[in-house]
């Protein structure tokens, strides 16, 4: 049995090899591969519709929300269903600190915000010409199935508004879009999907999370076991299960200590935890060491020691982002320089003039600490201390006392970006637009602060800083297959721990109480000189006749 | 009152013995392992044999506390002050002026007063205390939801350790013992063939060579 199921991942690693890996940054979506075999969803699975036969998808289609009016006219609730959900308000309000969250209102510490920059970032909005506050939110025509549903990989998105030229060059040039075609492509989303947006959040690959690129799109089973494209093939779906076009899974809710497990058949289909899949005892107890590690999900993450670097598969994420040096000039505009050579050979931007200058790292250890799934955030509406030498945009709790923390691994992003120092909070900055306050393009900070504010009725002390910002990024994906997962000796060591900062508990091999080892080292190394010395004075005190020693 | 050559250690304590020479040695071993003194084990490595001969040693433990009521052999151990001093007396200064070991051993008193004081206190306190703090901290997950749990198990790790120590003490005294009066074969031999020069009374001898021939020669 064993032999036969190798040589059938042998086979297939060869067939998978010889089908090539290259072609894989065209914009969007999947690339078309029929060789490819079919990504594993959630519960739906093997439809019972071809959509290419459907005389609904055969017309002309002139625009995308043509394309969406079809569908709703057989998926009569799918429309009612999505508007609930965050792809498409961009909006959250935390149940517990009662904050309001969502793109469409924070702060991060990247491209900063999206707020009065909708023209250029509501590419990624799961609908169609969101430009400024008057986008109709009840319209349901205006949601794009295509993103997430075509399969072609033809298709693409552009900015909504033009913006500045210095920036609209970017999107010029695009092959025409065979709507038609696309809409007769329709699946469960796949990987590349769902990566259209998550593997680019930041402005580029991998930028954001660290644990979400496009290696991602066709990954071995070495870089996450679950995609593995050789190994289980799972799509996003297949852990982030839908509900009426909610999924499970949110980093504004965070579920940090699943203490439910896989409930029963039928059951559970609200969460994305590992616990939901793999129970509360995950590892078979064929050991001490894994009786051992079953007590430890207690304690830790499974992400802890199962994704023990994250940024692998060759692309690089952004660790560190400095706008002071943005908008820099040659012969009177901007530029931008390419100085990183990731792992799968490509080259990143170091400096934008648009952006600053960017920090890259690959294959990265991640921070550790207790974590309560809550995250604090620091809003727009969030006044501190102007003089703080840095603040985080979304501070976290937990400790070992509480019992829903955990100790996570995370990606910490530093940025030093502008803020209000008369006042003392962030900024919107007013970045994409074809005006003259278009930070892009003009590269006058004080002015695209000032026309950002204004727009959303916020004071502005009229003098801007740039101050450090830290945000954390619980790292979740990119999960190594079992073998490649943290030892016990990884943390469990007096040098070079991996929680050598997490505090709070004593670790046996950690930690020590250093009195007592110095007094114990006393004791025995004082002993041995006892019996050392008692030793010698028998030897020398010894009769010197040859007479028996009693 | 004769000396005789006498079986004084049974088969199952000299099994005792070495079992729990060989199982305390690996728990001294990997413990020290995995409290960061040395990397001769990888972590896993020293979790599974520390635990693995802790539990087995408890077995142990379990059958010689058994053997001990059932054939009252507890009896060795009951501590006594009598011939102790002439005993602390000998290692601090007699042996030095190459005196004769003021003890003999006696059929029912196979160990001096100090071994036997030495062997109580072991028993009493050192093996439980690790033993109590070793469980405690092998099953630390079964109750880190109790209140100030981590100081709790501050605590434990400490007393462990602290035994640890103790215990590597006692074995470094209890083998450099084995060179004193006697020469060290002597000591050896009698936990390996069981025999040892014992004082009997005439009653004890003629019992034995009545009833237990085999253990007397």
């Amino acid at each position: 049995m064993k032999a036969s199921i190798g040589m059938l991942v042998f086979s297939f690693v060869i067939a998978l090899t010889s089908v090539g890996v290259g072609a894989r940054d065209i914009w969007p979506t999947p690339p078309v591969m029929d060789a490819k075999p079919t990504q594993v969803s959630g519960p739906l699975r093997g439809g019972t519709a071809d959509h290419s036969k459907f005389e609904e998808l055969k017309g002309i289609f002139l625009s995308g929300p043509e394309v969406t009016q079809a569908c709703l006219g057989c998926h009569t609730e799918a429309g009612k269903h999505f508007m609930h959900n965050i792809h498409w308000t961009w909006s959250y309000k935390d149940p517990d600190t009662g904050q309001q969250l969502g793109k469409r209102y924070l702060i991060n510490n990247f491209c900063t915000n999206s707020r009065g920059n909708e023209g250029m970032c509501a590419q990624c909005h799961a609908g169609y010409g969101w430009k400024d506050e008057t986008f109709d939110f009840s319209d349901e025509s205006n949601i794009d199935c295509l993103v997430c549903h075509e399969t072609t990989g033809t298709y693409y998105k552009t900015p909504n508004t033009q913006g500045s030229p210095a920036c609209s060059v970017m999107f010029e040039g695009k092959p025409p879009i065979d709507l038609a075609a696309v809409a007769q492509s329709v699946a469960l989303p796949r990987r590349a999907n769902c990566g259209t947006c998550h593997f680019n959040g930041g402005g580029g690959d991998n930028v954001k999370h660290g644990d979400l690129s496009s290696a991602l799109n066709a990954p071995p089973r070495t870089l996450d076991v679950h995609m593995g494209e050789d190994g289980l093939n799972f799509a996003c779906t297949a852990c982030h299960i839908t509900n009426r076009h909610v999924w499970a899974g949110s980093r504004y809710h965070v579920i940090s200590k699943d203490t439910e497990g896989t409930g029963k058949p039928g059951q559970r289909t609200d969460v994305a935890t590992c616990e939901s899949c793999h129970g509360l005892a995950p590892h078979p107890v064929d050991s001490l060491a894994q009786f051992k590690l079953n007590d430890h999900v207690q304690s830790i993450a499974c992400q802890t020691c199962h994704i023990p670097e994250f940024a692998r598969g060759g692309v690089a994420t952004i660790v560190d982002w400095d706008w002071r040096t943005s908008g820099k000039i040659k012969n009177g505009e901007g530029y931008h320089e390419e100085n990183y050579i990731q792992g799968n050979g490509d080259r990143r931007y170091t400096y934008k003039s648009i952006k600053g200058d960017f920090t890259y790292g690959e294959e990265l250890i991640p921070e550790y600490d207790w974590f309560d799934g809550q995250m604090v955030y620091t809003t727009i509406d969030t006044r501190f201390d102007p003089q703080a030498e840095s603040i985080e945009i979304n501070g976290f709790g937990g400790s070992r006392e509480d019992e829903r923390s955990r100790i996570w691994p995370f990606k910490r992003m530093h940025t030093w970006q502008p803020y209000d120092k008369g006042k003392g909070t962030l900024v919107y900055t007013h970045l994409w637009g074809e005006d003259d306050a278009a930070y892009w393009g003009n590269y006058d900070m004080g002015a695209a602060i000032a026309k950002g504010m204004a727009d959303f009725g916020l004071d502005y002390s009229g003098e801007f800083g740039f101050i450090q910002t830290i945000s954390w990024w619980p790292i979740t994906h990119m999960v190594a297959p079992k073998e490649d997962a943290l030892g016990c000796g990884d943390c469990h060591t007096p040098r070079n721990s991996r929680l050598a900062s997490v505090e709070g508990v004593y670790m046996p091999g950690r930690d020590h109480n250093r009195w007592l080892d110095i007094i114990g080292t006393l004791v025995v190394a004082g002993t041995l000189a006892g019996i050392i010395i008692h030793a010698l004075v028998r030897f020398f005190s010894s009769k010197p006749n040859g007479e028996q020693r009693r | 009152m004769t000396m005789q050559r006498v079986k004084i250690f049974s088969l199952f304590e000299r099994f005792w013995h070495w079992t729990q020479m060989l199982l305390i040695f690996s728990l001294l071993l990997t413990g020290f392992g995995l409290h960061g003194s040395h990397n001769i084990f990888d972590f896993e490595d020293a979790v599974t044999l520390h635990t693995g001969a802790a539990l087995a040693l408890l077995l142990l433990w379990i059958f010689s506390i058994f053997w001990l009521f059932t054939t009252r052999t507890w009896r060795h151990f009951v501590p006594t002050i009598i011939g102790l001093w002439g005993v602390l007396r000998f290692y601090g200064y007699g042996i030095f002026k190459s005196e004769r070991h003021p003890y003999r051993k006696a059929y029912w008193r196979k160990h001096n007063p100090l071994q036997a004081l030495a062997y109580l206190m072991l028993k009493i306190v050192l093996f439980p205390a690790i033993w109590i703090s070793g469980l405690a901290y092998l099953f630390y997950f079964s109750w880190r939801d109790v209140p100030h749990a981590t100081q709790w198990l501050n605590g434990v790790a400490l007393v462990h350790t602290a035994a640890a120590f103790a215990i590597l003490t006692f074995v470094l005294i209890h083998v450099y013992m084995l060179t004193t009066g006697h020469s060290f074969r002597d000591h050896l031999m009698p936990m390996i063939n069981g025999f040892d020069e014992v004082n009997l009374s005439p009653e004890e001898e003629a019992y034995l060579r009545q009833d237990q021939p085999a253990d007397i020669s």
